[in-house]
């Protein structure tokens, strides 16, 4: 389904349909803080969904963090990961389901802190899994504490005077990290701090989809977000920020895109051990 | 052989015992035989990562899995391992993984998701000697993991204890059985002598019958979508989970308690012992009938839920239980719950790989019988002079008129 281009019921003097919510949004208010960038990102994941008819097939894998009630958004079959390990339970549905779209969301606490190894070797594996790494460079859910991706000198409840790199170690760039290995076929690095950078990050977000659905390996998508209450600034200078110091510590673009044409492929592991028994317990 | 290890396949087995006729037994290894079982029963898929003293499961399931076109993945940790174990399981696929003491307790914590979310997997822990990392000899010494709960919250899962390799195939068919149909995961609980000892055994495999889940995530294609989760935010509909949750547990300790009894029908004294150390008790009670003492074994097959009412019963009837264990003494507070101070309660362990001698289990009985004797000559000498303990009193006229239903004399079952 394509959102953007008017159909032909409709007449040139009656409104022309330009935009609309994608159905798999569901119509309800969402938990964020005011001004938080998770919400366009659920937009963007629909919209991108909905173009690539995916949602009567995905079965997406819900993080802990802020986006733990992702399910109440999105209209998709989800399951509920234990702290980091989205991955590992996405390899899980990934062996015994391969005809499924297998979609994680994780944020960075979730992703660059507890669960690095999970991340690290699904990538490794080559799981043809599409994972979405909001990354906010803060622990939204429990009051704004430090995650690994706090910038050098940011204040957050547990670095009360900024983040010291003698005393708390350096930023991590885990998509730079990720996209070292052979396994992976897509990462990228976008952000939801203005208009036209929503608008790349919307086509990473459907590059990464449609790598898992043409057979290739894993594919990841970061989203640097903001976070006005965690970071101490109204929306508006949270987005400023964001478009400042955090995308100079954080470089967009994409890393790797080994499915492109002319590229080496990757490793797919995902289309291994379909069973009859999984495709019986359907209902 | 130009090195390496002769590796026996699985068919070469079947046709050896197709030539041989159906009652046919073959000698096979605890850890091998389990996880053929659990292929037999239908697994689709094993999530694993190599532990000693079960890595021949994992080495089997590697090999065999991939060969019948199921889903076999060494994992990178035993925390990936059960984690992808939960989101095939969330998809309505018979899943396993296993591991021994250590790998367990990284595993605790999606047990818990699992049991919340009920989610069914069965889990093998082939048992190794701790704390810590402790070493790789046989042990007992997880029965309060196990049955007490091995991650956060009020949960519990149905463990079962096999003391054969045999009764090991068996219960691998009940345990998916009881996953699915009480949707939980389920334990299976073996110890190093278990998973490494070769025994002759009967290939009776057993394939439960499938089921289509209401609950399973498979694409939400023509219907509603569906979550697996265990959060709620909100106390009154946490509770609400909660109270299910328990209504679930006592449905299963209602209906899928075993036991085994063995020599307690003219028994005075039993020994509750499960898995190899029900074994060893075996001997040592053959050893003592020969000497004339009266003894029987009450053997739990489920760990939890624990056969507390029929020890209760059977309690009613004798002079003295004593607890073997590989451990310090962690199943013999059950026993004592049960028992209720009926009878006195002694315990024999060993610790740290060790495994006690029939003679050491022998030499603890004689030890209680003398103790009992010695307080009975005491009491009725009491008794004689006027000052007897009402309660022992009344214990004992209750213990005659409960003769005619001694319970102990059905040789096991379930409730």
């Amino acid at each position: 389904m394509t959102l953007h281009t008017p159909g032909p019921e409709f007449s040139a003097a009656a409104p022309r349909l330009i935009y609309r919510k994608p159905d798999v949004l569901i119509d309800r208010s969402t938990h964020y803080c005011p001004g938080c960038g998770h919400g366009i990102v659920h937009r963007l994941l629909a919209e991108v969904m909905t173009e690539l008819d995916l949602p009567a097939h995905t079965i997406a894998v819900a993080p802990v963090g802020c986006a733990v009630f992702a399910y109440d958004y999105l209209d998709v079959d989800f399951v509920e990961a234990p702290h980091g390990r989205a991955p590992a339970v996405a390899t899980g549905i990934r062996r015994v389901r391969p005809e499924a779209f297998v979609l994680t969301y994780q944020g960075d606490g979730d992703l660059a802190a507890i669960g690095t190894a999970e991340i690290v070797h699904a990538a490794a594996r080559g799981e043809r899994i599409t994972a979405i790494f909001v990354n906010n460079g803060i622990y939204g859910m429990t009051g704004g504490q430090m995650a690994p991706t706090t910038l050098l000198g940011q204040k957050t409840t547990s670095s009360p005077t900024g983040r010291d790199a003698k005393l708390m170690g350096f930023p991590i760039r885990i998509t730079e990290m990720l996209a070292q290995l052979p396994g992976v076929t897509y990462a990228a690095r976008g952000t939801v701090a203005d208009v036209p950078g929503i608008g790349k990050l919307k086509a990473m977000i459907k590059r990464a989809c449609q790598v898992q659905i043409s057979g290739g390996g894993f594919a990841i998508v970061e989203a640097l977000s903001n976070c006005p209450v965690g970071w101490g600034m109204t929306p508006q200078e949270s987005l400023e920020h964001l478009k400042g110091p955090v995308v100079e510590a954080y470089p967009l673009g994409v890393m790797v895109d080994r499915g492109a044409a002319g590229s080496a492929g990757s490793a797919s592991v995902g289309a291994v051990g379909r069973t009859d028994s999984a495709r019986q317990s359907e209902a | 052989m130009t090195g390496g290890r002769e590796v026996r396949t699985f068919p070469q087995l079947i046709d050896t015992e197709a030539e041989a006729g159906r009652r046919a037994r073959i000698l096979m290894k605890g850890n091998e035989a389990i996880a053929e079982a659990a292929i037999q029963a239908g697994c689709d898929a094993y999530f694993g990562y190599p532990i000693t003293p079960q890595a021949e499961l994992l080495e089997w399931m590697a090999r065999r899995m991939l060969e019948l076109g199921r889903v076999f993945v060494q994992a990178e940790s035993e925390l990936g391992a059960i984690n992808m174990a939960l989101g095939a399981a969330a998809t309505g696929a018979r899943v396993m993984v296993s591991s021994s003491s250590p790998g367990i307790s990284l595993m605790a914590e999606a047990m818990s998701y699992m049991a919340a979310s009920g989610t069914p997997m069965v889990l093998v822990n082939v048992m190794r000697a701790g704390p810590g990392l402790g070493g790789i000899g046989p042990s007992q010494s997880d029965y309060f993991q196990a049955t007490k709960g091995h991650g956060h919250g009020d949960y519990h899962v149905p463990v079962l204890a096999p003391a054969s390799i045999g009764e090991a195939i068996e219960l691998m068919a009940t345990a998916f059985e009881l996953a699915e149909r009480y949707r939980t995961p389920a334990m299976l609980v073996a110890d190093g002598i278990l998973g490494q000892a070769m025994e002759p055994v009967e290939l009776r495999f057993r394939t439960p019958e499938r089921h289509t889940f209401d609950w399973a995530l498979t694409g939400a294609s023509g219907r509603p979508a569906r979550i697996v989760n265990s959060i709620d935010l909100q106390p009154e509909l946490l509770e609400r989970r909660n109270l299910a949750l328990q209504q679930k547990y006592r449905d299963i300790a209602r209906h899928e308690v075993r036991w085994e009894a063995w020599q307690l029908e003219d028994a005075e004294f039993a020994i509750i012992a499960y898995g190899t150390a029900a074994r060893v008790a075996r001997t040592a009670i053959a050893r003592a009938r020969e000497k004339g003492i009266k003894v029987g074994l009450f053997r739990p097959i489920t760990l939890w839920p624990f056969p507390e009412r029929e020890l209760a019963r059977l309690s009613r009837h004798l002079h003295g239980i004593l607890t073997v264990e590989l451990s310090s003494g962690q199943m013999v507070e059950d026993v004592r719950l049960a028992v209720e101070g009926r009878c006195p309660v002694a315990f024999h362990g060993r610790m740290g790989g060790m495994v006690p001698t029939p003679d050491e289990v022998l030499g603890a009985l004689k030890a209680l019988r003398a103790k009992v004797a010695r307080t009975r000559a005491a009491e009725s000498l009491d008794d004689r002079d006027g000052h007897g303990d009402l309660t022992r009193g009344r214990e004992r006229n209750g213990r005659g008129a409960d003769a005619g239903m001694h319970v102990a004399a059905r040789h096991g079952g379930r409730r």
